[in-house]
This record gives C-alpha cells, sequence and structure tokens, in this order.
C-alpha cells in the first residue's frame, strides 16, 4: 500500500501551487475539493492495518463531505450572486507560487529538524502537512475575496488532517467525525455568508468591508 | 437519586442536552409566545442544575469525557447565571423587536431582523456549546464544543441585518475559525506529546501521565493552543474580531459573547495549562500569560482612549479584563485565586452594563458616544446603574472587581515584582480616566431636544438583570460566602496557584 503515498502526497503538493496560479473561483473550488479527496486517499493507505468499519466510515465521510459537498455549497454561494468570477489577488500568481515553494523548502527543512518521538509513515508526510498549512494561510492574507478565504481554511484543514495522518494517532472515530461536523457546519454558515455578502454588498471583496475601525 | 445524580457524568450531560435539545426545537416551534416560554425555562432548568450540581459535588471519574471539577463549576455558574439574565432580557427585547417597523433606521441604516426562531434556537445552542466546554474532559471534545460556540453564535452577531453587522460577522466567523484551526493543530501536537503512553487526549489521563510527556512537543502544544484559544478569547495582538462583534451584535448577545464566551476560551487555554503544570512547563507558561496579558491591557488603554463608540468601549474593556485574568494566572500564587474572583466579577458586571448599553441604545437610536446625553435624566435606572456599572468596572472599593484587582497587585508587590505591578497600576490608572470621560458625561447633562422631556418607563425586564448583577458585584466586594471561596480555593490550587 505504501506504494501509493509518496504519489498521493506529491499530487496533494502540487495542488497547492495550482490553487495559488489559479485565477478562476471556479477552478480554485475544484482544486481543493480533488485536495480533499486526495487527503482521504492518504487516510486509506496510510493504514498500516486493514482499516475498520469505523474507521473507513470516517474516511469516506470526509471525503464526500469535502470532494462533493463543500464544492456544491461554495458553488451555491457564489451562483446567485452577481460576482466577478476572477481571483484578483494582491499578489501576482507568478509570485504567489515562489512564495509557495518557498514555503515547502521552509517545510522541508523544519521537517528534518522535528524530532519525532514516534515513528512516522514517511519523512515525507510532515513537510507536506506543513507546507500545506502554510498555503492555507497564504491564501487567506493574499486573496481579498470572501470565498477564498474559505477555501484557504479548508486546505489549513488538509494539511492539519495531514499532519494527523502522517503521526498515525489512533483518536476515538466518534470525535473525528464530530470534527468534521463542526467543519462542515463551518463551511455551511460561511457559505450563507457570502450569499448574504453578496447579496447586499454586490461583491464578495473582503478588503472593501472596512466600514468598522477605530 | 443522589446515586443518579452524583454520577458526575450524567449531570454533565444532562447540563448540555438540556439546552441542546430545547435550542432544536426552537428552530421549528412556529408560535412566538411558546419559543419565549421555552427559552425562559431552559435558562432556568440550567441554572437549577447548576445548583443542584453545588449541593452534590460529584467528583469526577477517571477516564470519563465528561465531568464537573471545582475549575468547571465556577465557570458552569458564571455561565448558568449570566444566561438566566440574558433569557430574561432577550424576551423583552424580542417583543420590543416584534412591535417595531419591519423596515426601521437605525444610525442611517435601513435593516430588518433575522428570523426570531432561528435566533432564539441559536440562543439556546449557545449555551449547549458553552456548556460542553466547560464539562468536557477531552481535548478533541473541547475543540469541537468551542468551534460550535462560534458557529452558532454567528447568526447571534448578524440578527439585525444590515452591512456593518454582517462584515462583523464575516471577521469573527473567520478569525475565529483560523484561530481555533490551529487550536486543532495543538491537540495533534498534544498527542505526539504523549510518547510513551498511548496517544490519549483525555485530561485526566494526561495529567496523571504529565511527567513522561515529551517537553518540546508539550511547549509547541501549548503555544498553538493558548494562540488558538486566545483568538477567541479576545487576548491582543489577536483581538482585531472581538470589538466588531462585540458593537454590532445586539446587547443582549454582547452581553453572552463578553461574560460567557470569552471565559470558555480561556477555560480552554487553562486546561491545557493544568497538563503543563503537571510536565513541568510551568514557568514557560506563566511568563506567556504574563506577557499577552499586559499587552492586552495596554493596547485596550490605548483603544479606550479615542473611543467614539460605547458598545466598543466596552468590548475593548472586555479585551483589557481578559488581560487581568491571564496576568492575574500568570504571577502565581495568591493571584489565580484573584484571577477566578476576577473572572465572576467581570462577567456579572460586563453583561449588566451591556444590558444598559441595550436599553440606551434602544431610546438613543446611536451607539455614538456625543450622541448620547442626559441618560439620568431620560432613564432615571438606567442612568443610575451605568454610572454604577462603570465604578464597578474601573475597580471602586467596595465594589468586587477592585477586591479581585487588589488580590492580584497585592501578589506581584509580595513577588517583588515592582515593575509588573506598576506597569499593571499605571494601565489601570490610564483606563479609569478613559472609561471616566466617556461613562460621566453620558449619564449627566440635558438629553437631546428629540428624546422629549420627562423620564421614561423601563421596564423591570431590562433593569432587573443589570440590577441583580451590580449588587451581587457590590456583596462580592463585602462578604465571599465560604462554599463560594472554597471552590475558588480549590480551583485555584488546580490552576498552580494557593
Amino acid at each position: 500500500m505504501n506504494a501509493w503515498l509518496e504519489p498521493i502526497m506529491v499530487a496533494i503538493v502540487l495542488m497547492n501551487l495550482i490553487l495559488v496560479a489559479s485565477g478562476r473561483l471556479s477552478a480554485c473550488i475544484r482544486i481543493v475539493a480533488f485536495q480533499g479527496i486526495a487527503v482521504g486517499l492518504l487516510f486509506m493507505v496510510a493504514d498500516v492495518y486493514p482499516p475498520t468499519t469505523d474507521r473507513l466510515l470516517f474516511i469516506f465521510a470526509s471525503m464526500i463531505l469535502k470532494g462533493f459537498v463543500f464544492p456544491w455549497l461554495l458553488f451555491q454561494a457564489i451562483r446567485e450572486a452577481n460576482v466577478r468570477r476572477e481571483v484578483e489577488p494582491f499578489v501576482s500568481y507568478p509570485v504567489s507560487v515562489a512564495i509557495c515553494i518557498m514555503t515547502l523548502v521552509i517545510s522541508i527543512w523544519l521537517g528534518g529538524r522535528l524530532p519525532m518521538p514516534r515513528p512516522v509513515l514517511s519523512p515525507l508526510v510532515v513537510p507536506v502537512a506543513l507546507s500545506t498549512i502554510f498555503c492555507g494561510f497564504f491564501v487567506i492574507v493574499s486573496r481579498p475575496k470572501a470565498l477564498t478565504q474559505v477555501l484557504g481554511y479548508l486546505v489549513i484543514e488538509n494539511g492539519i488532517y495531514i499532519f494527523g495522518t502522517a503521526l498515525l494517532l489512533e483518536q476515538s472515530v466518534l470525535v473525528e467525525l464530530a470534527i468534521l461536523l463542526d467543519i462542515f457546519v463551518a463551511v455551511f454558515v460561511m457559505g450563507i455568508m457570502i450569499f448574504h455578502i453578496s447579496r447586499e454588498f454586490d461583491h464578495i471583496d473582503t478588503q472593501r468591508l472596512s466600514e468598522l475601525k477605530d | 437519586m443522589s446515586v443518579f445524580w452524583g454520577n458526575s457524568m450524567t449531570l454533565a450531560l444532562a447540563l448540555a442536552l438540556v439546552p441542546f435539545i430545547t435550542g432544536l426545537l426552537a428552530f421549528i416551534l412556529r408560535q412566538a409566545r411558546i419559543r419565549r416560554a421555552l427559552l425562559l425555562l431552559t435558562a432556568l432548568a440550567h441554572l437549577g442544575l447548576t445548583i443542584a450540581a453545588w449541593i452534590v459535588r460529584p467528583v469526577p471519574s477517571a477516564g470519563g469525557w465528561l465531568a464537573i471539577d471545582d475549575v468547571g463549576i465556577v465557570f458552569l455558574t458564571v455561565t448558568s447565571l449570566l444566561f438566566c439574565a440574558a433569557a430574561f432580557y432577550a424576551v423583552r427585547y424580542l417583543k420590543h423587536e416584534e412591535s417595531l417597523v419591519k423596515n426601521r433606521l437605525d444610525e442611517g441604516f435601513l435593516f430588518r431582523n433575522g428570523p426570531e426562531a432561528v435566533f432564539t434556537g441559536c440562543l439556546l445552542l449557545f449555551l449547549a456549546s458553552m456548556t460542553l466546554v466547560i464539562v468536557s474532559r477531552h481535548f478533541g471534545v473541547l475543540w469541537v464544543a468551542i468551534e460550535a460556540t462560534t458557529l452558532v453564535s454567528a447568526p447571534l452577531i448578524y440578527f439585525h441585518r444590515y452591512p456593518n453587522s454582517l462584515e462583523a460577522t464575516w471577521k469573527y466567523l473567520l478569525i475565529c475559525s483560523v484561530g481555533i484551526a490551529l487550536a486543532l493543530l495543538g491537540n495533534l501536537f498534544l498527542a505526539v506529546s504523549a510518547t510513551n503512553a498511548s496517544s490519549t487526549l483525555f485530561l485526566t489521563e494526561l495529567i496523571r501521565q504529565a511527567e513522561t510527556l515529551n517537553g518540546p512537543w508539550l511547549k509547541a502544544a501549548f503555544v498553538l493552543l493558548f494562540v488558538g484559544y486566545g483568538t477567541k478569547m479576545g487576548l491582543a495582538p489577536f483581538h482585531t474580531w472581538l470589538p466588531d462583534a462585540h458593537s454590532e451584535a445586539p446587547s443582549v448577545v454582547s452581553a453572552l459573547l463578553s461574560g460567557a464566551l470569552l471565559n470558555c476560551a480561556f477555560l480552554g487555554i487553562l486546561r491545557v495549562y493544568q497538563v503543563c503544570l503537571g510536565a513541568g512547563l510551568g514557568d514557560f507558561c506563566r511568563e506567556l500569560f504574563i506577557l499577552f496579558g499586559l499587552l492586552s491591557m495596554l493596547l485596550s488603554a490605548v483603544f479606550i482612549l479615542g473611543q467614539t463608540d460605547y458598545k466598543r468601549m466596552l468590548a475593548y474593556s472586555s479585551v483589557e479584563h481578559m488581560g487581568i485574568l491571564a496576568f492575574g494566572v500568570g504571577l502565581g500564587g495568591g493571584a489565580v485565586f484573584g484571577a477566578m474572583l476576577h473572572m465572576i466579577n467581570h462577567s456579572l458586571t460586563k453583561a449588566g452594563l451591556f444590558f444598559v448599553a441595550g436599553n440606551i441604545l434602544a431610546v438613543y437610536r446611536t451607539k455614538t458616544i456625543s450622541g448620547v446625553q442626559g441618560i439620568l435624566k431620560v432613564l432615571r435606572v438606567s442612568g443610575v446603574l451605568w454610572l454604577a456599572g462603570f465604578l464597578a468596572l474601573t475597580g471602586t472599593p467596595p465594589f468586587g472587581v477592585f477586591l479581585s484587582k487588589f488580590i492580584i497587585l497585592k501578589t506581584a508587590l509580595e513577588q517583588g515584582r515592582y515593575l509588573l505591578a506598576a506597569l499593571f497600576l499605571g494601565v489601570l490608572a490610564v483606563i479609569f480616566i478613559g472609561l471616566a470621560k466617556i461613562f460621566i458625561p453620558m449619564a449627566q447633562g440635558d438629553p437631546p431636544e428629540n428624546l422629549g422631556d420627562g423620564p421614561r418607563k423601563e421596564s423591570s425586564f431590562a433593569v432587573l438583570p443589570s440590577l441583580i448583577f451590580l449588587a451581587i458585584v457590590l456583596l462580592l466586594g463585602i462578604y465571599i460566602a465560604p462554599p463560594l471561596s472554597d471552590a475558588l480555593a480549590q480551583a485555584a490550587s488546580m490552576l498552580g496557584g494557593i
């Protein structure tokens, strides 16, 4: 099974790069959805022992949510709105990609230095997880639209999940499902808010949400 | 009976489940009157169960998911009391809102309200999630509950539907969710640090094997959880969502956010602090508490001085008081007791003041400080409460806030940390002046002409909650009942105090 591990992780890193290079909102939503499925696949091949039924249930639930339900919700949120469908980042696309590659290098360096108290699945996992988390933060701060901020949040969550997989942390499936439910409700509520923002202002540019300040 | 209630988990579960079920019910109930009755009944039932917890004082069983321990019961009591008052206030508030025209003009914005069923339902779910934060004994459950508080309170902030509240809600959702995502990473680090044992996240288990935990990973976990939950708690510099959300939410929601929710986030940090204490990382954590505590106080002082909006002023004052809590815990020793007492004092005072702010806003229709004058002439009871609240908030004796601030200051002096004590006292003095310049002119002077002359009638539902809370704060400054002081001392001893 471990033969699949590294191709999937390389794919996840590539998706980070494609995400910051994409100019269309719809493309971004799809990439994050694919990344969610890839993280689910990573879970599946990461289990050293054959996964239990609970475990499989959780993996499928997360894949269905991240791969299908979230993109559907986010498409709904921008469909009604008359928003422009470009990302319009503060940082140009080539610079974004360069920054993402830089965070990958930093993550590899960091991953090599972290003293691991337990055996890890593969030396690649920690750098991949860290770079995905950094990439999510970068998307949040460098893209002005509310929708891309939600996508950044999802990418951070993906990174955290990869980290959990990397360390083979055996948590109660009940808690994992509850965490997943929380993330689902978060995306749901954020989707509703994006809908309201676009209806109220005719844009979803958070840069222009700047009435409140001291 | 006692066997049933004596089980810590049963009682804790009941406390969280009751508002959860009634909250779901509120979404589907059609009649406003029944919904409001349900809100009141749930609040009373929750308070009743909290009192039961005081009487039975169930012992937390090892390895349980939920329990009410000595720290938890203090937080639980504050939350339950506050929600009860908020429920009474909300019932009158909702009745009043219903009587207004659907599209109305406040502060130059035409707006309407969100559906009342959603408001009531979310209010109850908010109570359920906060209770779950307090009773959970597992870091995963704690995380789920804290994130849930964010999600169910977002619709509450967006009850008045106009652009500013939308902006505030978006910032709240995004900043808190990202902050709490960091806390999730912190949870994973915490699990990693348990090298020798299985990667448990049960609080009792972690404290028991604290000495065997991997130091660097535990430190990293503490930092991540501190930043994550600190965002929710409103510690500077992660507080940026707080003034916006508090000023744009309906006052009853602001009272709950400030008085109950911030405490719950603080409890999240205290739980991992308990583990760190066991692992001998106390000094490291205490430095962080002091640093961010003082930073919050300083920053809030700056923003209070130039403040033009009285709800934002109250919000910044919450940042200040969260800073005081962190500072108190960071000093250790007797100051932890002071911090616990201060938590109760601040919650009651601040909630009381937000209720009064709601009354003022309803009459003056503006949140700007310069637009409000002569409250004493227009709203007599609210005016007096506004001034009393000011005295209580700034720690004027004999109010309880004075006592708790004094205990913290005394500890700093006893420990010979004169610089910290001077900073603490200096910032408090600046804030006192800043608040006095805002509160006193608002209460005195002549009201604007369009309000007509003569005092207005005030509903007892609108003023009684504040009156009772300020009376309790006054009482706490003079006399602390032995059961409460025992519980506070117990809680302090679990948090590195004496």
